[in-house]
């Protein structure tokens, strides 16, 4: 992908996660007052569409906007070849698109 | 502090080197191209540095000077070192030829690689008329005073990170052909800029425009290439 | 090189960024649990209560804040119109770190 593909992610995945981001924020705030449960997690979260829909969507853009910034930091900050920034990073970015959708499905989902 | 005398230390060598110390008369009116000067004239002759018209317009003095890069001839030693001290280096990312003097070849070769003025016009045809109300030529007046004195290529820390980096002055110059309508072909300016290395390398960090000595913002020209990249892909250009 | 409120709000933007980058596959990870029920997502709850663990959770959520505060700079930076004053919008530095101060107030508060 081109460096101009790569910049125009990362910016468009920004400004759709400052949103995103400023509710997460003061969600945390709200949510850790008088201790984080998982009763209470799990009650604002199981079987709701929105969150499914907010969290999925976080996580992808999440999942696009970190591995980018890494690999400019690897690449300036490292001596790692380029080619094996940029298929740590495809890694990088699978590996949070998994494991965030799979949150999402833990917390979202049906179950007890 | 026109009386007394500066602790003045200047690099000698090259990347390989160390300081060498002098105590020179402060004076009224003092630059730090001046005390470079007083320095090898009267103590160091075999100090070496650039310099030709003392007046900030060839932009060939520039050094490090207690740790910022600086045009020396227009910087006053009252203004940067109201103690009296002066640290003078060679300009930094760029590989150290002898005492002040750096090898500028990186600088130039990315400056050239951003393409050169081509245009379409021959001797025959009368001078294009520019309009200056012209929203375009207005962002290539805004960018286009630039001396080549290579300031901000040192004070960027991307060129310092990645030496692929074309860096703020190839860019800046990029972005003034890519506005000129009297250049042939802008396309292919757009592209040269967003090569590898090209302006998404840039991170904002606005170092250049804090640092250059005529006031430009190679950041805002910078993040109009970005933009112009964007564009070009929505429209399905060749980014 | 001397470094003004620019350099240092870049620094703070990648090193918030990193942070968060390391800190994403254990979030997602700990609220993948709840797979299990809320009881499995319970106990690693409890960890979080830990003290020194309830401070790296302060210092992440002022990350997410200085992230999105001086990556809303870069974004006015690069796709705002240039002014002929402070182009570089060293006021919003200012600003971002106020406003990052308020969050993690807002946080120290709630979780206190």
């Amino acid at each position: 992908m081109s460096e101009a593909r790569l910049f125009a992610l990362q910016r468009l995945t920004a400004l759709v996660m400052a949103p995103l981001v400023l509710v997460h924020l003061v969600l945390i705030v709200y949510a850790v007052q008088g201790g984080l449960t998982a009763g209470e997690i799990l009650e604002r979260t199981r079987g709701s569409f929105f969150w499914g829909l907010f969290y999925g969507a976080f996580v992808l853009m999440a999942a696009i906007h970190a591995p980018i910034g890494l690999r400019n930091v690897l690449r300036e900050w490292t001596g790692l070849g380029r080619r094996p920034i940029d298929w740590l990073m495809v890694a990088f970015g699978l590996l949070l698109l998994l494991l965030g959708w799979r949150a999402v499905v833990a917390v979202v989902g049906g179950g007890a | 502090m026109a009386e007394g005398t500066l602790e003045v230390r200047i690099w000698r060598g090259g990347d390989e080197g160390s300081f060498g110390a002098y105590a020179v008369p402060a004076r009224e009116n003092q630059t730090v191209l001046d005390v470079v000067t007083e320095v090898q004239r009267r103590f160091e002759p075999s100090l070496a540095y650039r310099f030709s018209c003392r007046v900030g317009v060839c932009g060939s003095c520039a050094m490090t000077i207690n740790g910022t890069p600086r045009w020396t001839c227009r910087t006053h030693v009252k203004r940067v070192a109201p103690e009296g001290r002066l640290t003078i280096e060679p300009l930094r990312n760029m590989k150290r030829v002898k005492d002040l003097a750096c090898d500028m070849d990186g600088f130039l070769d990315k400056w050239a690689s951003v393409g050169t003025f081509e245009g379409t016009a021959t001797r025959a045809d009368p001078p294009a008329a520019l309009d200056p109300a012209n929203p375009a030529r207005q962002e290539v007046d805004a960018a286009i005073q630039c001396i080549n004195c290579a300031v901000c290529y040192a004070a960027c820390d991307v060129v310092a990170w990645d030496p692929h980096y074309l860096g703020p002055a190839a860019l800046n110059r990029a972005w003034t052909l890519y506005n000129d309508a009297r250049v042939a072909d802008r396309g292919a300016v757009l592209e040269s800029a967003l090569q590898p290395g090209g302006c998404h390398t840039c991170h904002s960090h606005g170092a250049c425009t804090e640092h250059c000595p005529v006031g430009l913002s190679p950041t805002a020209s910078i993040a109009g290439l970005k933009r112009a990249s964007l564009l070009s892909m929505l429209k399905g250009g060749r980014a | 090189m001397r470094r003004g409120p620019g350099w240092w709000a870049a620094m703070g933007h990648r090193l918030s960024g990193l942070a968060l980058a390391a800190f994403l596959p254990l979030h997602f990870l700990m609220l993948g649990q709840a797979l299990g029920g809320a009881e499995a997502l319970e106990s690693s709850l409890k960890i979080a209560a830990l003290p020194l663990v309830k401070l790296a959770e302060f210092g992440l959520v002022v990350a997410l804040a200085v992230h999105l505060a001086f990556g809303l700079r870069v974004l006015a930076i690069e796709f705002l119109p240039w002014p002929a004053k402070d182009g570089l919008r060293l006021r919003l530095v200012y600003l971002g770190l106020a406003a990052t101060a308020l969050v993690g107030i807002a946080f120290a508060v709630s979780v206190a």
